[in-house]
Formats: structure tokens, C-alpha cells, sequence
């Protein structure tokens, strides 16, 4: 709204709006997928036919749109995991595909695996009967962390709950690039704020533009 | 008392007629009439509407003085037409009294622009547990025919139906706001396909319609009148349909803003200055929704199962909405701006004509909350409760247009058509498209 408001010529930078969006997560995200898959060569290469599976509280989180637009226009393809309860009633008009399954969504050796984080205070709204039910059906357990590809990735966005949406041995793993998102999201969000405040074409950036 | 000489009015069939309005009456209608000393209106081209009726104003007195007064609110209804307006309870305290609902028709009579029908609350303190003196209210000089929790819906079935039972001892109407509270909780915007990519949590329909479904078959049930506040909804309007071919003694209303804007304006797009996307001016109770349920409103309003446009004017004052969408009052003015809005949805779309306006406007809200002296004709003997109206003009809508406290319109910088010339409530209350003083108006002026 500010960027749009005409009241100041600054760049405006999206850190993240209730349970909108969250640009800069989506871009530190693209950003640590592509250095992992493509290695050296990731310079100007996109996402196209990665396959990204998002698991947990779609509805409330900003975080998994933001991931939906990006990874989409890069290329990529999305699913999202949760019980029906946490997903928008209107999902099926977003460009992702839908599972209620963990195990069908892991069947298919996806090559990303985003585990998001789940809130206590959705336990209180009978979102999921209880904590230990929803690790049970949603949660990437070890078990489930073995059946993945080598070369799968596993990420998060943090703070995680461990034991509740991810299991150690996930978090812990070589596939897990969770300290790297960290350590890339210092980097992106420099990168957004150098290229916001220089501009570059003389006009400030419009929040879209950077996303 | 000046005696007015309305001259070459058309009526809503069509006729064009003098009106010569004497002692609060219109003691004459006819052609080539004349009265000396009578102040003469130049009528030409003006439609002459029976007043408008209101059964869904908040005028926020007792305890809502920062966003709109009894007074101020009155205003606002002369300037868009209006006679009468039926005035919510949900003031501070609650309209759960006979002294409470006697004040507030007091000062209605104080201002003396509009005849103010208190609304009474269904439960004590809308707290939804216990009936409000209901009896008390009916009895008491006020006379309240209504009775409302609007703001809250009676969610509870078995109060539900006690008090449509209790209502109907006093041929009183229960005005239900039809809202699920348990399905709504947090509830932001219409729930769909805008809410998922807005991030805001839904509002589904079914709060609405289940809590319809449920209550015209009390209504049923009990042998009570039921209205329906503010339809939003296509799935309501089935089910409204199907409990009036059942034969079921249920009214429903819908507002202005239902019938025009859609839940997209939320996303950005309006015309300045409310373009900006997340303008809290457009965040309402029941939300905005899909063109298709603007449609279906429509439809529903020309075909008759909807009765009635009710304003549910709500003013807030510029904190509660200044500021990010799930903080911002839900609610927005519309009494200037209804018959505008009726103009542009009903008759420009060819879905009704004048006499339709008079109707859904006029008629048979009078009728539904038995607002007595209002709603009736244009005819000799009638009171004088009437608009001029000029259908011809259209201009952008702006605050100087708003003739109440609060400004939080959703309509500013939009083109609408038509313009209230003048009102009269027994005598003018506005004049030349302007709202006359206090002092030329109010209890004073009335002698
Ligand atoms: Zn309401």
C-alpha cells in the first residue's frame, strides 16, 4: 500500500505481510535450490521442472505464496501437503497441485521437500486433532526422510519445531539446507536492499519489481 | 407554516402533477395549481418519490457521538431522500430498554429531520444469553416494532426461537444479521479464491446461509415474521426463495453497496482515491462478494424475493478505518448514496422502474417495520413524506457530498448518477440539494 500510495519516492521492501506474503523467503529459497541442483552452473539458470513439495500450514502461511508465485515463474513445479483443514478452501485455483498424502507426495521423489512450521496456536483451533496426529500423518519422520531421492533436498524456513513437522535426522542430514537458507537469506536480503536503494534506472523500484 | 407549491413533478407512474403541500400534508395534486403565498418548486424534470425508508441505519447515539449522532445521521438521511430511518441498537449503552430506545426516539424528534424508529435489542446487551425487555420496549412511547441484534447474529437456536416467539406477541419483526459466529472467526473477506492469494482469512457464505436455512424454519416452526438483514449472497437468495414459496412470513433486505461492489476493490482498482489495494473503506459486515452474488442480488431484488435495499449505514470515524485492514471497524456510510446506487444497479439495468425504487425504497420497508405515516403515495391527503429527485445529473461522489459525521464512503471519486433536489418531512428538510439548518428544521422550528 505505501509503495503504491504516491507519498514517497523511497523503494519499498516486503519483509514479510501477515499471511500475504513474504518475497525476500521466496527468493533466498529460489536462490539456495538453485545453488544445491545446479552447482556452479546455477548463474542464470532457472527452476524448470523442479519438483517442490511444500508440507504443512498452507493457509496461514505467507511464506508458501510467496515460494508458489516464484517457484512457478522459474519453472518450477509445486504441491502442496496438508491436511484439508490447512489449506485454503480455494487452493484448487492456485497453479500447484494438492495432496492430503505425505507418503503419495513423497512416492513421487520429489526433488525439494519444504517442511513448514507449525504453530501451536492452530492446535487450540481444531485445525488437526493433536500434536502427535499431525506428526504422524505431515511430519518428515526418518523414516520417511529415507525414502527421498540422494540428491532431494530439505528445507525450512525456520524456527522449526523438532519432533512436531521434522524429525531430526531430516533437519540434520546432508539433504538439509537449513543453515544455508539462513546464511543465503543474510545475502538475498542484501542484495534487495543494494539494488533498492542504488535503483537502476534512476527511478526507485517498485515492490513488484523486486519480488 | 409556509405552504410549498411542487410544480410539474412527474410521479412514479409516469403522470406529471402539481403537489401543493400545506400543514405537513399534501392537501392537493393536480395540474395548473395555484396557492397564494406559497413558495413555489420548480419541479421540471424531478421525480417526485414517496420518502425513503430506512429500516437499517446505525446513528451511533447513545455512546458512538465521535462517528455519528442522532442528529448528524438525520441529515445524512434527508440529503439522500429519506423520511424515516429504523436506528440499530447496538449503541453504548445497548437499545435493550424502554428508556434507552424512548431517548433515542426523543432526540429523533428533536432533530426533527427524519422520523427515527428505534431498533430494539433481541438479547440483553446483545450479550446473545437473555432476552431484552422486549415487552417494555414494545409498550413504551417509542412503540419499537423491531428488534435486532444486528452487528451480532442470535446465534443461540433456542433463544432464536424463544425470541421469535416472544417478538411475535407484539407484532414485532426479529431483523436477524446471519452470521455464523463460530465459521467466522477472524474472519476478514469473503472466503475464496481472493482471500487465498490476499492472505486474509475467509468469510464463507455458508455462515450466512446455513444460519438463514436454520432460522426461516424456526420461523416456521414458531408462526413468527423473521427479516433477513443485509443478504450477501447468491446461496441466500435460494434459500430465501425457497422458504417464500414454502409460504414462510420472511422478508430479507439488501444493501446498496451489495448490489454495486465486488470483493475485487479489496486487490486495488477502484477509482481514486481509494485505489490502493487494502483500503479498509471497502471492508464491510457482511463483505463484499463475487459479481456472481451481486448478480443474483440483483435478480432476487427485481424478481421480489429480496423485498427491500436497507442502507446499513455504519459511520466510523477516521481511526478506526485509517489504518490496516484486519484492524480497521467494519462498516460504511450509505445514506446519501442509496438511492444513487438503486439508480445505477436497478434502473439503469432496466430491473426496475420508478415505482419498483418506490417500492423496495419506501413501501414496503414501512410495512415490514410497521413505520407508520410513511411509504405511502403521493397523494392528496397523504402526509407530506416525499424526495425530488433529479434523475438526469450525475456527478463523481466526493466528501462534500456526505452530509453526516464520518466519511468513510466507498463510493468517493466514483461517477453515480442522479441527485436528491429536495425532501420534505412535512416541511423541507432540504432544499436545493442542500440540508437545511437546524434551527429551520428541528424541534424548535416545529413549534
Ligand atoms: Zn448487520
Amino acid at each position: 500500500m505505501l509503495a503504491g500510495s504516491g507519498w514517497i519516492d523511497a523503494g519499498v521492501v516486503n519483509a514479510g505481510d501477515g499471511t500475504h506474503e513474504h518475497p525476500t523467503q521466496a527468493l533466498l529459497d529460489a536462490f539456495t535450490m538453485r545453488r544445491r541442483l545446479h552447482g556452479a552452473g546455477s548463474r542464470g539458470r532457472d527452476l524448470d521442472g523442479v519438483r517442490v513439495v511444500i508440507v504443512g500450514d498452507i493457509v496461514h502461511s505467507r511464506v508458501a505464496r510467496s515460494n508458489l508465485w516464484l517457484l512457478r515463474t522459474l519453472g518450477a513445479e509445486v504441491t502442496f501437503v496438508a491436511p484439508p483443514t490447512l489449506l485454503p478452501s480455494a487452493v484448487g485455483a492456485w497453479p500447484a497441485s494438492v495432496r492430503y498424502d505425505l507418503d503419495d507426495a513423497l512416492a513421487e521423489q520429489p526433488d525439494v521437500v519444504m517442511m513448514l512450521r507449525i504453530q501451536s496456536e492452530r492446535m487450540h483451533e481444531a485445525f488437526f486433532p493433536n500434536p502427535r496426529e499431525y506428526s504422524r500423518q505431515w511430519g518428515l519422520s526418518a523414516e520417511r526422510w529415507a525414502t527421498l531421492p540422494d540428491g532431494a533436498l530439505v528445507m525450512h524456513p525456520g524456527p522449526m519445531i523438532r519432533g512436531l513437522e521434522i524429525s531430526d535426522e531430516a533437519a540434520d542430514s546432508p539433504q538439509s539446507t537449513i543453515l544455508e537458507q539462513v546464511a543465503n537469506g543474510v545475502a538475498v536480503r542484501m542484495a534487495v536492499l543494494f539494488l533498492s536503494m542504488t535503483g537502476n534506472d534512476g527511478a526507485a523500484p517498485t515492490e513488484t519489481e523486486i519480488v | 407554516m409556509t405552504t410549498h407549491l411542487i410544480r410539474s413533478a412527474t410521479l412514479v407512474d409516469g403522470a406529471r402533477a402539481d403537489l401543493l403541500v400545506r400543514d405537513g400534508v399534501v392537501a392537493e395534486v393536480g395540474t395548473g395549481l395555484s396557492a397564494v403565498g406559497a413558495e413555489v418548486i420548480d419541479a421540471d424534470g424531478l421525480l417526485a418519490l414517496p420518502g425513503l425508508v430506512d429500516l437499517h441505519t446505525h446513528l451511533r447515539e447513545p455512546g458512538g457521538e465521535a462517528s455519528e449522532t442522532v442528529l448528524t445521521g438525520s441529515q445524512a438521511a434527508a440529503a439522500g431522500g429519506f423520511t424515516a430511518v429504523n436506528a440499530m441498537a447496538n449503541s453504548s449503552p445497548v437499545a435493550d430498554t424502554a428508556g434507552v430506545v424512548e431517548q433515542v426516539q426523543a432526540l429523533g424528534e428533536l432533530a426533527g429531520y427524519v422520523t427515527v424508529r428505534p431498533i430494539g435489542a433481541v438479547s440483553k446487551g446483545l450479550a446473545g444469553e437473555q432476552l431484552s425487555e422486549i415487552g417494555a420496549m414494545a409498550t413504551s412511547r417509542a412503540r419499537v416494532r423491531v428488534f435486532s441484534d444486528d452487528g451480532i447474529c442470535v446465534s443461540d437456536p433456542l433463544l432464536m426461537r424463544r425470541a421469535l416467539e416472544y417478538i411475535k406477541g407484539f407484532d414485532g419483526v426479529l431483523a436477524q444479521h446471519a452470521q455464523d459466529p463460530r465459521l467466522t472467526i477472524g474472519a476478514q473477506m469473503n472466503e475464496g479464491v481472493l482471500s487465498a492469494e490476499l492472505g486474509l482469512a475467509g468469510w464463507p457464505a455458508v455462515a450466512e446461509e446455513s444460519i438463514i436455512a436454520r432460522d426461516v424454519l424456526l420461523a416456521e416452526h414458531v408462526g413468527a415474521r423473521l427479516h433477513i438483514c443485509h443478504l450477501s449472497t447468491a446461496g441466500s437468495v435460494e434459500v430465501v426463495r425457497w422458504a417464500k414459496a414454502r409460504g414462510i412470513a420472511v422478508t430479507a433486505e439488501v444493501t446498496p453497496h451489495h448490489l454495486l461492489l465486488t470483493e475485487q476493490l479489496i486487490a486495488g482498482g477502484a477509482p481514486a482515491p481509494l485505489d490502493g489495494a487494502y483500503d479498509a473503506r471497502f471492508k464491510v459486515n457482511p463483505p463484499l462478494r463475487r459479481e456472481e452474488d451481486v448478480l443474483a442480488l440483483r435478480a432476487a431484488l427485481a424478481d421480489g424475493t429480496i423485498d427491500i435495499v436497507a442502507t446499513d449505514h455504519a459511520p466510523h470515524t477516521a481511526e478506526a478505518k485509517q489504518c490496516e485492514w484486519a484492524a480497521a471497524a467494519n462498516g460504511m456510510v450509505g445514506l446519501e448514496t442509496a438511492l444513487p446506487v438503486v439508480h445505477q444497479t436497478m434502473v439503469e439495468t432496466g430491473l426496475l422502474d420508478w415505482s419498483g425504487v418506490a417500492r423496495v425504497l419506501s413501501s414496503e420497508p414501512a410495512r415490514i417495520g410497521r413505520v407508520e405515516g410513511h411509504g405511502h403515495a403521493i397523494a392528496a391527503g397523504a402526509p407530506a413524506e416525499l424526495t425530488l429527485y433529479d434523475p438526469a445529473a450525475r456527478r463523481s461522489f466526493d466528501t462534500a457530498q456526505l452530509a453526516g459525521k464520518s466519511v468513510n464512503s466507498p463510493y468517493l471519486g466514483r461517477s453515480l448518477p442522479g441527485r436528491v433536489v429536495a425532501t420534505f418531512h412535512g416541511r423541507p428538510t432540504v432544499l436545493d440539494g442542500a440540508v437545511l439548518a437546524p434551527e429551520l428544521v428541528g424541534g424548535a422550528a416545529r413549534g
